[in-house]
This record gives C-alpha cells, structure tokens and sequence, in this order.
C-alpha cells in the first residue's frame, strides 16, 4: 500500500482524497514565497528589462545603487533610523509591558489599548497624524522626528512580545528575590531581565524591521534630508522602474531574512 | 456571623485600614506610571493629532465652523466611486484570503510541530519583508514584458500580453499577496487549539470525514475566522502603497485621496473629514470584532 | 527551643476580601517565639493567602502584624527579613546552586571571602556539601528544595515561611524531608510558618497547628490536642478518621439513645452534639459494662483487610454506624468475630470527646 492510500487523519481519509490540498498548499507557498525571491536573480540581469532567467549577468545595478549619493545617504539615514528606533522603542516597550503586567486589571487594559492604537489605525491616518502634529512641533524632516514616529509603531510589537514573555515566566522567582531582600527594581534586573532577554531581544530585532520596512509613515514625515530609503523607493517606483530597485530589494531581503533567522535563534533560545 | 469588608471598628484603630488602601493605590499607579513615557509618546504624537483632526474636519480653511466637508463627501460623486472601489477591493480581498488562507492554515495545523514551525517560516517571510520589495516584484512579474506575460505567451497559454498589472487585477493579486499572512496566522493559531478527539469522537459516533470536518471543526475554527478575516478588512480599508503602485491611478481608494489632498492640494479639511469617515468604519468593525473574537489577548493587563 | 533572636509573630484581625468573596476574616493569630507552627487547611481555606500577607506580597484589608514588637503590615518584603520557600522551589536558573545561595548575601553587601564561607556551610547544613559549582538543571527535585532552603537559611532570617514546600516531591522523599526540616528546625531555632493541606505533614512536624477554613482560625493547638481534642467537627473530619454519633445533652448529662454518656468534661451547651469516634480508640469488649467504659453494641457489617489495620464497621441499627481499626497482627486476625455477629464496643471516659452539632 503506497503512502497515497494511508490514512492521513484520524476521520480516515487518505491521501490520496486529500492529494488536492497537497496541491493547494505547495501552489500557495510558492505564491507567498517566490515572487519576493525572483526578484534576486533579476537584479543581476544586465538589461534595462529585468527578465528571468537573466541572459546575460551583471553587477551594474548594484554599482549604480552603491554609487549614486542619493541612494547612499537614504539608505544611511534608514540604518540610522531604524537603530534609534531599537533603542527607543525597546526599553519603553519593555517596562511598559512590565508595568501593565503587574497593576490591577481596570486601567491597565485602557492603557494596553491606546498603546496598540498605532497599528490598529489605518495606517494612512497615522501617517497624517503624525504629520500634522510635526508641523506644529517643527519636526518635519528631522530625523528625530522620523525616529519617534517609527517608535510609535514599534512599541505595540514590543510590549506584545514582552508580555507574552511576561506570562510564561515563574512570578514565584521575583517573589523570592524581593522576600530575600531585592527591591523590585533590583529583582526586575538581576531575575527577570536575564530570563527575558531572548524575548526582548527578539522585540528589539522586529522594531529594527519595523522602522527600516517602514513606508507610508515615513512618506509623511521624512523628506530632504532625512528622507528614508524606503520613501525615495517608493517615489522611484511611481515614477519609473528603475532596476536599481530590483538590486536594493535584493539587499533589503537580505538584511530582512538575516534578521529574521536572528529573531528565531533568539526565540529558540528563549524556549531552552 | 455577618461579614464585614469595610474598616470595623477595633481596638486598635482601623487596623491600618486607610494607609494600607493609600498604599495599594500608590503601587497601582507606580506601574502604570511605567507605561507613561510609552503613553505619552503615542498620545502626543498620535492620539492628539488624530482627535484634532477630526475637529479640524469640522471647519473650513479659514477656519468657519461647516459640516461642508462631510457635505461634498456625501454630494460629489468621486466620493462615491472612492468608496466603491475601496469597499470592493477589501471586500474582495478578504474573501479571496479566506478561501485561499483557510486550507492553508488547516494544512498547517495537521502538521506536528516542527513541519509547522518550518511552514510558518515560509508564512513569516514574506510578511516581515519589506511591503514595497514585495509590491515591486509583482510589478516586474505582471507587467506586459514581465516574467508571467513572457512565461504564458511562450508556453502558448495566451498569445497577447495579459494587462495583468495597472488596474483592478494587478492591485488585488497584490494585496492577497501582502494580506494572506494576516489572515493565516490567527487562523492558524485558533485551529492549533482545537481538540483533535473531539473529531475523532465525531468520527467513532458514525460521521463521515466530511460531516466531521463540516460539524465539528468547521464551527470551531469560525472565531478565528472571523478575527483573521475582519483584520485583513481592516487593514485593506486603510491600505495605500499596493493599490497606488499595482493600480496605475485606475484603483483610487481612500487613502489615495487623502494622500493626495494633503500632498497635492492641502486641503485638510477634505483629507481630515475622509480620515475620520475611515476612522469612524474602523472602530465599529473592531468593535465588531471584539464582540465575535474569542480573546486573542495579545497584550496583558492585570494578572 | 527557641535561639536567643528568634521573634513571635502577632496576627490581628487581618482581613482580605476580593470584591465580595472574604478570603482572611480577622484573622487572630500568636506564633511563638522558635515555634514550628502549621497552617493546615482545604484548598480555598486561606492559608496560603495568610502566608502571602505575612510575607508581604498580598497587601490585606486591615489589620495588623507584629514580628516581635515591629509593625510590620505595611512594611515592603525586602525589609521584612524573612526566609522564603515555595512549592516549584523557585530556583535561578540562570545562575548556579551557589549563585542561588549567595543571592542574599550579595544583597546584603557580605564580602566575597565571607560569602563563598557561608555558602559552603549552607550547603553542609543541608547535606550537599560540594554542589556549588552544579547547574540548577542538573539537580533531582529533593535537590533543588534543599538549595532552596539554604538559599533560606543563608542569610539567618529572623523567621522562616513555607509555602507546601514538599507536595512536589514523591512520598519517601517527602517524609525524608519533613524529619530533615524537623531538625532543622531544632537546630536552629529560628520562628517557622508552614503551609500544608497534608494534614499527616502537619502532625509529623509541628509544634502547634493552626487549622484555617473559610479565612478563619478553627482552632489553635498543639497536634496531640487537635487529634484527642478537637473543637468541631470540621477540624475532627480534617485532621484523622472518625465518625460520629448524635448525642443529646441536657442538665449537664449527655445521653445516647437513652444511656448515659460519661465523660471527663461536662456538655458544652444543651441540646444536640455529637460524640467524636476515632477508630483506633474504641475496642471490642466481651460484653460487661464498667464504669470508665462507654458501651455500644452492634452487628458487624464489614470487614476490611488494610495492610496494617483491619476496618470494621458495626451498625448500631436507626441508621447510625461505628468504624473501628484494630491491628491486622496474627492475634488480632484470630480472635476477630465473624461477620453479622453482635458485638459490644467499648470507648474509655478518657477518650470520649463530645462536639457541637453544627448550627
């Protein structure tokens, strides 16, 4: 009996009935995963024409990215962004989740609710918001202005990964520390910290992402100098298709997937 | 014996009744106050602007109160044609990722563990790289000289090249593109829960695969159904970079318009009382949502 | 006995309530100075709120408490200097069994020579001389509860709480342990709260018992008293086997079923009461009445082979029955009556307690 006549659940249909969700499934990953990836090889086709299989190799595009001051200093302004964001976003974050873990039920749940407004309004709304309340506040334009809009929305991300640390950690152990003599803020940095690192970690790769992938917010509020990577991208796109996208995109994915595998050694380092 | 929970009256005082209250208040807002530079941050940033807006909409650009603005929302009919098209392309959206995301997220909750997480990652991918990367790719893939035009003419599937891209077509692959994960996540976590031996009891008691999968795990998946599925309308409602980008100018949804009421015309009334039209639609389907979503708690408060 | 610093403890009228449910109701409560004491209740009672209150992690409605002559109540749990041991054990993972040890002698600023000597001597005190060096994942559960208790002791707390510390352990383990704490214990000196629902691990190991139900104190005593002596029927079916008989009492004479019931103290109140039996207090006796023996004659309507005992029960006819144990040895089993015989039992003055009925 083939492996297409075993039983595949425990209702006893086999798989051979069920062959077309297998189908299905292989079609839908392949939707979901290769359109990004195809745009890898097409970066190093030497036509203007970005085809695949590209005929003929080439690093021209790349070249062109790496040496038009533009798309440097964009791409500069993005990093610089995205770090400040980390650094903003995490330890606010992190204590935030902390804080809401730990008061009594009422408030706390307001106060979880208007933090995850951010990423709960459409984002264009956001976006105009915030530009509004830059104008007033002169931040248009600035990089700092940039970094707390980016904040904003990765904060959500960070208290919803904080806490969910939160929940699976042994609150017992805190409870020791402080009847051993540990103020809270001490047992919060010599027991809870450590055995959420991971988590935090991870909380800090995701805002990094959030604030580098970040396009309509940034479109609003960064420009001239500090404008980001991405809104000179997306200014690009409308215009023309410039390959040299292809060749950024490329490297955007890069940078994304290796951050990714980072967030999950951290996740799988949490779990240990 | 009756039973008091207020201060009775003893011997030694209130027994401490009154700073001991103080103290439980005290520490209460010690934690919130936690939580403060975070708040203060989004509501400076966010939450003022956004309620200042919405009174701005009330008022024209010399700054006379009106209700002008919402009149010519209702009145000009490039209005209702925004509406349409951005009610039809969510609402196409969502229903395409629910068919396509529901046996995907079945798929994955058969799986053991490790499969799964392997297949989340493939999941995770696409929906932690960039949104322009992304809406990009399907640019160059759906163009008329792109890969899927090349591809079908070559393999004899068709022998013009399609207008897959710069309309209608175009934006929804995209945007299924970028929602599908959306709706497969919670989905998929809400089928990770549910009890295989309630099946398997259906099944012993005499129901047919089918009628146990239509009975049983079919209702049991609806809430995070309907959580993933008012998430992905939601998000489309407000969506602006893949409609502007794969739809050419064709597919002009509200967010489009008020990008471009700030950018091009500045004219904020029009763009705020839009903003607070998509707000208001926002708020009641959450509203909605939270009525019909078993708690996905996401962020903790109080334990 | 008590070392030369060990402090009492005074619990008065401490009352918690979550909204309408009252978990601690004026609660009124005397640890001696070196005592053992047990917090033995059911699940829900509150015992393990009340160690929370005392510990400082639940804040209570009112009330007050005193370690010695200090006014606690209101006092953080880092200043409390206490000893705390939970149920999971509650280990760092991320430092070692001498990291754990040493954590509140860091805190208290100990030098590093004089940390790394008191350490080591913890560990000796609790027979795991040399285990400094091992990870916290390398340790069996007996183990992990004895770092846990050094970590405890290290620092000389003034007074020592523990929360059901040996229900994860299995039972041989667990009755180790409660002789090992037990001398501990007198070892050291040191005022000591436990909290169990064991109520075997209570016996075993306390100076005096404090039975919690309902957020009240039911009765306070050594564990001899709360056996022998219990004062209601609850604390009776809590703590060891009995049964009982509904006696009615009038005029200082308690009667059952017409017989007089001799006791060596008088009725509480008039009315109904019941008379507590334990089954290994009462005795088959051939028949004749005497004057320190309260009789009741039966039948026997089962027998059951136990390991160690032997349960009888004897049916008194109108509903009401006796179970009594007797030793399973060679002698007992032989002059054990067949079964549906009639038989006389007899419970000595000594023993007989009599109880209010509930309201």
């Amino acid at each position: 009996m083939s492996w297409l006549d075993k039983a595949a659940t425990e209702t006893q249909i086999t798989h051979r009935s069920r062959l077309w969700l297998y189908v299905l499934v292989v079609v839908l990953f392949a939707f979901l995963v290769l359109p990004t990836l195809l745009v890898i090889p097409m970066s190093f086709s030497e036509s203007q024409y970005l085809e695949f299989p590209p005929r003929h190799l080439s690093l021209r595009w790349y070249e062109a990215y790496f040496n038009s001051r533009s798309w440097m200093h964009a791409t500069a302004t993005s990093f610089k962004a995205a770090t400040l964001t980390v650094i903003v976003a995490t330890p606010l974050g992190t204590i935030a989740a902390y804080g809401l873990y730990n008061a009594e039920l009422a408030t706390a749940r307001l106060v979880s609710l208007l933090l995850i407004t951010p990423i709960v309004i459409p984002i264009i709304l956001v976006g105009t918001a915030i530009f509004y309340a830059y104008v007033r506040l002169k931040l248009v334009n600035s990089l700092i202005g940039v970094v707390l809009a980016h904040s904003i929305l990765a904060i959500p991300i960070v208290i919803m990964i904080v806490t969910s640390a939160l929940k699976s950690f042994d609150m017992n152990q805190e409870r020791v520390a402080r009847s051993l003599g540990a103020s809270r803020v001490t047992a919060f940095f010599t027991v809870v910290m450590p055995q959420i690192k991971f988590a935090v970690l991870t909380a800090a790769v995701l805002s990094f992402l959030t604030s580098f992938d970040e396009v309509i917010v940034s479109l609003f509020v960064s420009g001239g100098d500090n404008s980001t990577l991405t809104r000179i991208m997306f200014t690009a796109l409308r215009d023309q298709i410039d390959p040299t996208i292809a060749a950024i995109s490329t490297i955007m994915i890069v940078v994304t997937s290796l951050l990714l595998a980072l967030a999950q050694m951290f996740g799988r380092q949490a779990k240990r | 014996m009756s039973v008091t929970t207020g201060p009775a009256a003893m011997s030694l005082g209130d027994g401490h009744a009154a700073a001991l209250r103080r103290d439980r208040t005290i520490e209460r807002w010690l934690m919130l106050s936690l939580a403060a530079p975070a708040l203060l941050l989004v509501f400076v940033c966010l939450i003022v602007p956004v309620g200042w807006l919405f009174y701005l909409s009330f008022f024209t650009d010399g700054g006379v109160a009106t209700l002008d603005n919402y009149r010519h929302l209702v009145e000009q009919p490039s209005y209702a044609r925004i509406f349409w098209t951005t009610f039809k392309v969510s609402a196409l959206t969502t229903a395409i990722c629910a068919v396509l995301g529901y046996p995907l997220a079945y798929f994955m909750s058969q799986l053991p563990a490790r499969a799964a997480n392997l297949c989340m990652i493939l999941v995770l991918l696409p929906f932690w790289t960039s949104l322009l990367v992304r809406t990009y790719a399907w640019l160059v893939l759906l163009q008329r000289t792109g890969l899927i035009n090349t591809w079908g003419m070559q393999l004899g599937l068709w022998s013009e090249p399609l207008p897959l891209v710069n309309n209608m077509t175009g934006t929804l692959i995209g945007m299924v593109h970028i929602m599908l994960p959306f709706i497969v996540l919670p989905l998929y976590g809400s089928m990770r829960t549910i009890d295989r031996t309630l099946v398997q009891a259906a099944a012993n008691l005499g129901a047919s695969p089918v009628q146990s999968f239509v009975r049983v795990f079919l209702p049991l998946s609806l809430p995070g159904l309907t959580a993933g599925a008012l998430v992905v309308f939601i998000l489309c409602l407000g969506f602006y970079i893949t409609p502007e980008v794969l739809g050419g100018g064709r597919v002009t949804m509200v967010s489009s318009r008020i990008a471009t009421d700030i950018d091009t015309f500045l004219n904020w009334g029009s763009a705020s009382a839009l903003g607070a039209v998509l707000l208001l639609l926002t708020l009641i389907l959450l509203w909605v949502a939270s009525r019909l979503a078993k708690g996905l708690s996401l962020v903790g408060a109080g334990h | 006995m008590a070392s030369a610093s060990a402090l009492d403890i005074h619990v008065r009228q401490v009352t918690k309530s979550y909204g309408a449910i009252v978990v601690l109701d004026r609660v009124d409560l005397h640890v001696q100075a070196g005592e053992f004491l047990t917090l033995l209740g059911p699940s829900g009672s509150g015992k393990t709120t009340l160690l929370m209150v005392l510990a400082g992690f639940t804040r209570p409605d009112s009330g007050s408490i005193l370690f010695g002559s200090e006014e606690v109540i209101r006092l953080a749990p880092q200043k409390r200097d206490l000893g705390m041991v939970f149920q999971n054990y509650a280990l760092f993972p991320h430092m070692n069994v001498a990291g754990n040890i040493a954590f509140p002698l860091r805190l208290r600023k100990v030098g590093a020579a004089e940390i790394a000597k008191r350490v080591e001597a913890a560990l000796e005190m609790v027979q795991l001389g040399g285990y400094g060096t091992r990870g916290i994942h390398e340790l069996s559960g007996g183990q992990r509860q004895r770092v846990a208790l050094a970590r405890a002791l290290v620092f000389e707390p003034r007074i020592i709480l523990m929360d059901e510390p040996l229900s994860a352990l299995d039972k041989q383990l667990r009755e180790l342990m409660q002789l090992e704490l037990r001398r501990l214990h007198e070892k050291l000196g040191t005022t000591t709260i436990y909290v169990t629902h064991d109520q075997r691990e209570a016996l075993t190991m306390s100076d005096r018992i404090a039975v919690i139900n309902k957020g009240k104190l039911a009765q306070l005593d050594s564990p001899r008293h709360i056996y022998s002596k219990p004062n209601s029927r609850f604390v009776a079916e809590f703590i060891g086997e009995s049964t009982f008989l509904n006696v009615a009492a009038s005029g200082g004479v308690c009667r059952y079923r017409d017989t007089v019931i001799k006791a060596d103290a008088a009725p509480v109140r008039e009315g109904r009461c019941l008379l507590m039996i334990r089954p290994e207090q009462v005795q088959i006796v051939d028949g004749a009445a005497s004057d320190n023996m309260n009789c009741f004659s039966g039948r026997i309507v089962g027998r059951v082979f136990q390991g160690d005992t032997l349960r009888i029960d004897v049916d008194l006819g109108g509903g009401e029955a006796i179970t009594l144990r007797v030793p399973a040895n060679s002698a007992g089993l032989q002059s054990m009556p067949a079964d549906r015989e009639s038989i006389t039992l007899g419970l000595s003055v000594a023993d007989t307690t009599l109880l209010p009925a509930e309201d």
